[in-house]
């Protein structure tokens, strides 16, 4: 396949393989952002292949895992009601609510649909006037454009029976936020590379400015992984950090402007609460004032639903880096992929699903 | 001057399902006599009895049932009537068995179009005729709208183990060789990407077909092969996962000999499905001690109709991790080939 095998050829990984032991000297701490990204090298074993010295650290870019319970407390709510037909990402329905998972609430009668867009959400509105159809928006900056998109269509058409329950969140600020704990370890990132096709990487500067990290946007093919890898290495090693493009086939530093304005047409940036994690300031995105009529958590009244978590998960922890999936007391026993405590085992790109999925094992 | 009082006669000619068409009366008899026998017709069905009567050579007989709720209906590359001919018959053929008979029951949604039934009719026998068997026996019934997604089919299926054959999922031997039969994940891809809702265009086809012509010939060449399934559900994760905790040996399998069309992998790769993970109608994985291997290999590539030019021998059994699956990926490192965990989409097959 175009565009796919040349980054999955063999004997290329193994020539940067092979730059990345020569470069490296010293123990070094890197964390790919996006859960694309760990999905892949836990699939590629490219965590088996690096040099010891080199620690993937898995990072909080997986909407289905930062995504806050009292989102999939309100989507639960909004799906029970009988004039609603709830559209949701795959992924989505097996994400353990308080009580339950969209799964459930579909076996018991809830209308939920799995869509690939938010533009199918929007045809599913056109074709049931009746009913009133709510699209679960979450997801980093690459969902954000086609979640506007929706929203601005809909004001549009006039479908005043469309409305998107917003779980936006935005990177940058979270690895601002990561950087800042005391408790970090993170020496060099990953950027994800499809929130920068969207977002671009400008952004990124001030902040390896600030905290004197390498940040690399860098694709999903093994290929694509361990040029992002050499490059961090090479700048850690070097001790001139700062951020250098490996996804140039994609990413631009300025990302794609017509994009960026739809969102920001449609969206404010706000404060959001990130799973596992806790509000991290203006991380986030919601709908402005004026798209107001589009919004489900004020449409359906769910604003006031308090979520209780799992008192033994530590996903939080996973997600910023602080443990590993296998240091968590439930990780694999009480918590599994079938019956998830917390969300970073649910999405397959979750950090605890896909670390045991592919080797946490026995 | 006579006064003539007539009840209007109720309408025959329907388009659609009726309840009526289940209810065992006029309409039932008028749905077998035109639907039915003028395309399944043999000597059994015809009798119209209520069950099949036949006599079956000595020996052991395989018997299987499998249910039938694909949606769509009809997919690219076939429909559910072919399906469920298919799948009867590669679960006897998977068996060492020669499928003779099958049953097929019918639960259809009032207001279900004639043609459409007639053309799943007509499907199962063209199925049917493909892989030599007959449909002896069946059943229809109708349900209110909304109770069943337009049709579901129930077919069971009786067949013959040839002599000599002991095949078994508990039978893996390390050495054994994985061999499968052709590409990978076509099925489910082509149902995933007709369906409803998916807004990008394909040509990926199912490979639904009857494998026990192969896989007689190969028995016949091979009689050493230890077991055969077909990856159905769950796709050849799944399989391979049963065969090697049924046998408590390990698989290795390399990654980079699993066949799988580009088209497929695409569609895969769009929207975050492990091809390994997806169901296939028309393949089967065998394990054979490595000596007889490239046998199987080389009978599965001569087989007209049933595609065998991408078969390939994928992976080998081993001592280690007893119930375990690993790749060894085209980089050199090694993960788990996990049981897929369940609904990779609604209602495959």
């Amino acid at each position: 396949m175009k565009y796919i095998d040349e980054y999955r050829n063999p004997d290329l990984a193994r020539g940067i393989l092979k730059k990345i032991e020569d470069t490296v000297t010293r123990p070094w701490a890197i964390m790919e952002i996006c859960g694309g990204q760990t999905h892949s090298i836990i699939r590629n074993g490219i965590d088996q292949l690096l040099p010891d010295q080199i620690r993937l650290v898995h990072g909080p870019g997986c909407p289905v895992c930062v995504t806050p319970l009292e989102t999939l407390d309100r989507a639960l709510a909004i799906a029970s009601r009988p004039e609603v037909i709830l559209a949701s990402f795959g992924d989505m329905l097996r994400v353990p609510g308080s009580r339950r998972d969209l799964l459930q609430a579909r076996s018991e009668g809830a209308d939920i649909r799995v869509v690939f867009s938010s533009l199918e959400a929007l045809r599913i509105a056109r074709e049931n006037p009746q009913k009133e159809v709510v699209f679960l928006a979450v997801g980093f900056e690459t969902t954000a454009p086609g979640n506007a998109m929706a929203v601005k269509q809909a004001e549009r058409e006039g479908l005043r029976n469309f409305s998107e329950l917003v779980s936006q969140f935005m990177v940058p600020p979270a690895m601002r936020a990561i950087l800042s704990s005391e408790e970090h370890t993170i020496q060099g990132f990953l950027a994800a590379g499809h929130v920068c096709t969207v977002a671009g990487y400008e952004e990124y500067e001030p902040i390896a400015e600030k905290f004197h990290v390498p940040i690399v946007p860098a694709g999903f093919e093994p290929v694509d992984i361990l040029s992002g890898v050499l490059r961090v290495v090479g700048m850690l090693e070097s001790g001139k950090p700062g951020v250098v493009n490996e996804y140039s086939r994609v990413v631009s530093r300025e990302g794609n402007p017509g994009a960026k304005k739809t969102v920001d047409e449609v969206f404010e940036v706000a404060d959001r609460q990130w799973r596992g994690i806790g509000v991290i300031p203006k991380s986030g995105l919601q709908l402005r004032e004026k798209f107001s009529g589009f919004d489900a958590a004020k449409k359906f009244d769910v604003v006031n639903i308090q979520p209780e978590e799992s008192p033994f998960c530590r996903g939080g922890e996973v997600l910023q880096g602080i443990i590993r999936p296998d240091a968590c007391p439930v990780f694999g026993s009480e918590c599994t992929p079938m019956k998830p405590l917390g969300a970073p085992m649910v999405s397959s790109e979750g950090a605890c699903a896909a670390y045991y999925r592919y080797q946490g094992r026995a | 001057m006579s006064i003539e009082s007539r009840c209007p006669v109720p309408l025959l000619k329907h388009e659609t399902i009726q309840m009526a068409h289940g209810a065992g009366g006029r309409l039932s008899r008028e749905l077998t006599r035109k639907v039915f026998l003028p395309h399944l017709g043999n000597r059994c069905l015809e009798a119209l009895d209520d069950q099949a009567k036949f006599f079956l050579e000595a020996g052991m007989v395989a018997f299987t049932t499998d249910t039938f709720v694909v949606s769509p209906l009809f997919f690219p590359g076939g429909n559910i009537g072919d399906l469920a001919v298919n799948g009867t018959v590669n679960d006897l053929a998977v068996g060492g068995a020669i499928p003779r008979y099958l049953s097929a029951g019918f639960v259809l949604e009032e207001g279900f179009s004639l043609a459409e039934l007639e053309r799943v009719v007509k499907s199962i026998a063209d199925a049917a005729r493909i892989a030599g068997v007959q449909v002896v026996t069946g059943d229809t019934k109708v349900v209110q709208k909304g109770q069943c997604d337009g049709m579901f089919i129930n077919t069971s299926g009786i067949g013959v183990v040839k002599k000599g054959i002991n095949v078994s999922c508990s039978n893996l031997k390390p050495g054994d060789r994985i061999v499968v039969s052709g590409t990978l994940a076509d099925h489910g891809m082509a149902i995933m990407t007709a369906r409803e809702g998916l807004s990008f265009q394909s040509g990926i086809m199912s490979d639904t077909a009857s494998l026990n012509g192969m896989i007689s010939k190969i028995l016949d060449e091979v009689p050493e092969v230890h077991a055969m399934r077909d990856p159905t559900r769950g796709g050849l994760a799944a399989t391979l996962n049963e065969l090697a905790g049924a046998s408590r040996t390990g698989i290795v399998l390399d990654e980079a000999a699993l066949p799988v069309r580009p088209d497929v992998q695409g569609a895969c790769e769009l929207l975050g499905i492990d091809p390994l993970n997806v169901a296939n109608e028309g393949k089967v994985v065998i394990a054979a001690p490595a000596e007889n291997a490239e046998a199987v290999l080389r009978v599965m590539r001569e087989e007209p109709g049933v595609s065998g030019k991408d078969a390939a021998i994928v992976g080998e059994v081993v001592d280690d991790h007893p119930g375990m699956v690993i790749i060894r990926t085209v980089l050199g490192s090694r993960r788990i080939l996990e049981m897929p965990l369940g609904e990779q989409l609604p209602r495959i097959c």
